[in-house]
């Protein structure tokens, strides 16, 4: 019997989690090995919702690409699209209105709050406070209002086009977005309320999965989880596109590097973007929603990178051009495969149940990982 | 003792928390009772407007005389990312003779659209509009397939011109 007892303790213990667990948020397989409840090892195994988007682009125009990062990291649809039409911008060497780049970034923020709203949602879910995620959804409601009122989508946009935008925003914009700025300072108290000062939901983050400042920069960790471990990645802050060079904003940074920080940035992040919407929205200047484009676009031969800040760290597309009307290749960087790479050394030792917390403070998006 | 101590206040402490986090519930119970029930999908069917750039179907104004704008260019067809249009079109003599394409049927297959908005901002003679639908469930896929124009409907004629 003894023996039977010290075999169970020594030997370890493979088991699946997902591709169809509730914690993983869309089809994510972990293959865990487990020594009684004590994580050996997480191997993330890809591929489950691969629909070859890098590969697909190569048939389409530059105008057609943008339905496809639409559906990356569909919850910084505005931000993807951002980063693809900057390239082509930049590469055609156009210069685009004022008006083009505050819209654009009035959007993209309020994209960067919906989507960590529906995080801060499915934190709370994942951690079992399931009255968090319908807080979190009445507050995400408006903004999809907002954006449903000017873009047409609520969830996916394809909006932004390269050299404007699809169509004006709506008249009503400003002032639905200024009251919703009114609106939402008032209950993010509640957020702080209901699930940050929490007992349960702090015992079980506070000093779980840790993630040091370098091992973070070596696995390329960006964004919110990047910064809860002092990693300086803004690149809102550090390489300033659209109207972020002009306006004044913190890069959130926390130092301790586990689960509880990365909330915490997120909730700051929140914070953050309301200010930055508030500078802008009064100012946004008039003038054309795009500049008058050819209808077939060819980029010059050559190489083109454009990284942006999305909801979930460091977003980058890289086109490489041979002067046709398609790409030759595209290559996009998502942040969530990066992070995803770290989840092994943030869990490894940690229990089983801490897993769930982990991956909910990475907030993972699965169309972002697998492309 | 000490440990005693911060037994008991860790308790305490963990209490308030959880009753701060239930006061917020609370509240809500008895300010708002109408909207903490389960509510029917939408809630407001009967006074729903759906926003004017609601991107609901891909579908062609015709007019009272049953006349479309569309002169079966296939643009449309062409900036299609996902080939959900197809333009079916028919070809006709006028009465000097000159051949003229028409359009027979302009298929839609919204089980392909992905919403993009490029059929409708690219072509030319602004045949094509936002509709409003938004419950698009069929119990078979080729209910997807829509035929965009009427029955019978007609090229219109401009105005002034010729
Ligand atoms: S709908 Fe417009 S783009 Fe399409 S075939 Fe008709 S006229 Fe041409
Ligand atoms: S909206 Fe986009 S995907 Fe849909 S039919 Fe038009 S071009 Fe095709």
């Amino acid at each position: 019997m003894a023996e039977i007892i010290q075999d169970i303790q020594e030997q370890e213990y493979i088991i699946n989690m997902g591709p169809q667990h509730p914690s993983t948020h869309g089809v994510l397989r972990l293959v865990l090995s487990l020594r009684g409840e004590t994580v050996l090892s997480v191997q993330p195994h890809c591929g489950y919702i691969h629909r070859g988007i890098e590969k697909m682009c190569e048939r389409l125009t530059y105008q057609q690409i943008i339905h496809l990062t639409d559906r990356l990291d569909y919850l910084s649809a505005h931000i993807n699209n951002h980063a693809v039409c900057m390239a082509v911008e930049t590469a055609l060497g156009i210069e685009i209105p004022e008006r083009v780049k505050y819209i654009r970034t009035i959007m993209d923020e309020l994209a960067r709050i919906a989507s960590h709203q529906l995080w801060w949602c499915s934190f709370g879910m994942d951690l079992g406070a399931l009255t968090a995620f319908f807080y979190g959804l009445r507050d995400r409601e408006p903004i999809l209002d907002i954006f449903e009122e000017s873009t047409g989508g609520r969830l996916i946009q394809s909006y932004y086009t390269p050299g404007g935008l699809m169509k004006d925003i709506h008249p009503d914009f400003q002032k639905r977005v200024k009251d919703y700025i009114i609106y939402f300072r008032k209950k993010i108290g509640e957020y702080d309320q209901l699930l940050s000062g929490n007992v349960i939901m702090n015992q079980r983050t506070q000093g779980i999965g840790k993630l040091t400042k370098e091992e973070a920069i070596s696995f390329g960790v960006t964004g919110p989880s990047g910064r809860g471990s002092g990693f300086e990645c803004d690149v809102r802050k550090h390489r300033p596109y659209g109207m972020y060079g002009k306006v004044e904003f913190k890069e959130i940074l926390r130092s301790e590097g586990d689960a509880f920080a990365r909330y915490m940035v997120r909730m700051d992040e929140m914070r953050e973007s309301l200010n930055i919407i508030e500078q802008l929205i009064d100012n946004i200047p008039a003038g054309d929603f795009t500049v008058k484009m050819k209808p077939v676009i060819k980029l010059p031969e050559g190489e083109y990178y454009q990284r942006v800040e999305a909801a979930r760290g460091e977003f980058g597309v890289f086109i490489s051009s041979k002067g046709e009307k398609y790409p030759y290749r595209i290559k996009l960087r998502s942040p969530n495969f990066s992070n995803l790479s770290a989840l092994h050394t943030m869990a490894n030792g940690q229990k089983i149940a801490d897993l769930v917390a982990i991956g909910a403070s990475l907030d993972y998006v699965i169309p972002d990982i697998d492309r | 003792m000490r440990g005693l101590i911060n037994y008991f206040s860790g308790m305490f402490n963990g209490i308030i928390s959880l009753l701060k986090g239930m006061g917020v519930t609370g509240k809500y119970f008895f300010t708002s009772p109408v909207t903490i029930v389960t509510q029917q999908y939408p809630e407001n069917r009967k006074t729903l407007e759906m926003f004017d750039a609601f991107k609901g179907e891909v579908t062609m104004p015709h007019d009272e005389n049953n006349e479309h704008k569309c002169t079966a260019c296939s643009i449309c067809q062409i900036n299609c990312p996902n080939g959900s249009i197809e333009i079916v079109s028919r070809d006709v003599v006028n009465d000097e003779g000159k051949k003229r394409k028409e359009l027979d049927k302009h298929l839609y297959n919204i089980g392909m659209c992905s919403f993009c908005g490029l059929c409708i901002k690219t072509c030319p003679s602004n045949a094509l509009a936002w509709g409003q639908e938004f419950e698009h469930s069929m119990f078979t896929r080729d209910k997807f397939v829509k035929t965009l124009n009427n029955e019978g409907s007609k090229l219109m004629q401009k105005k002034g011109v010729e």
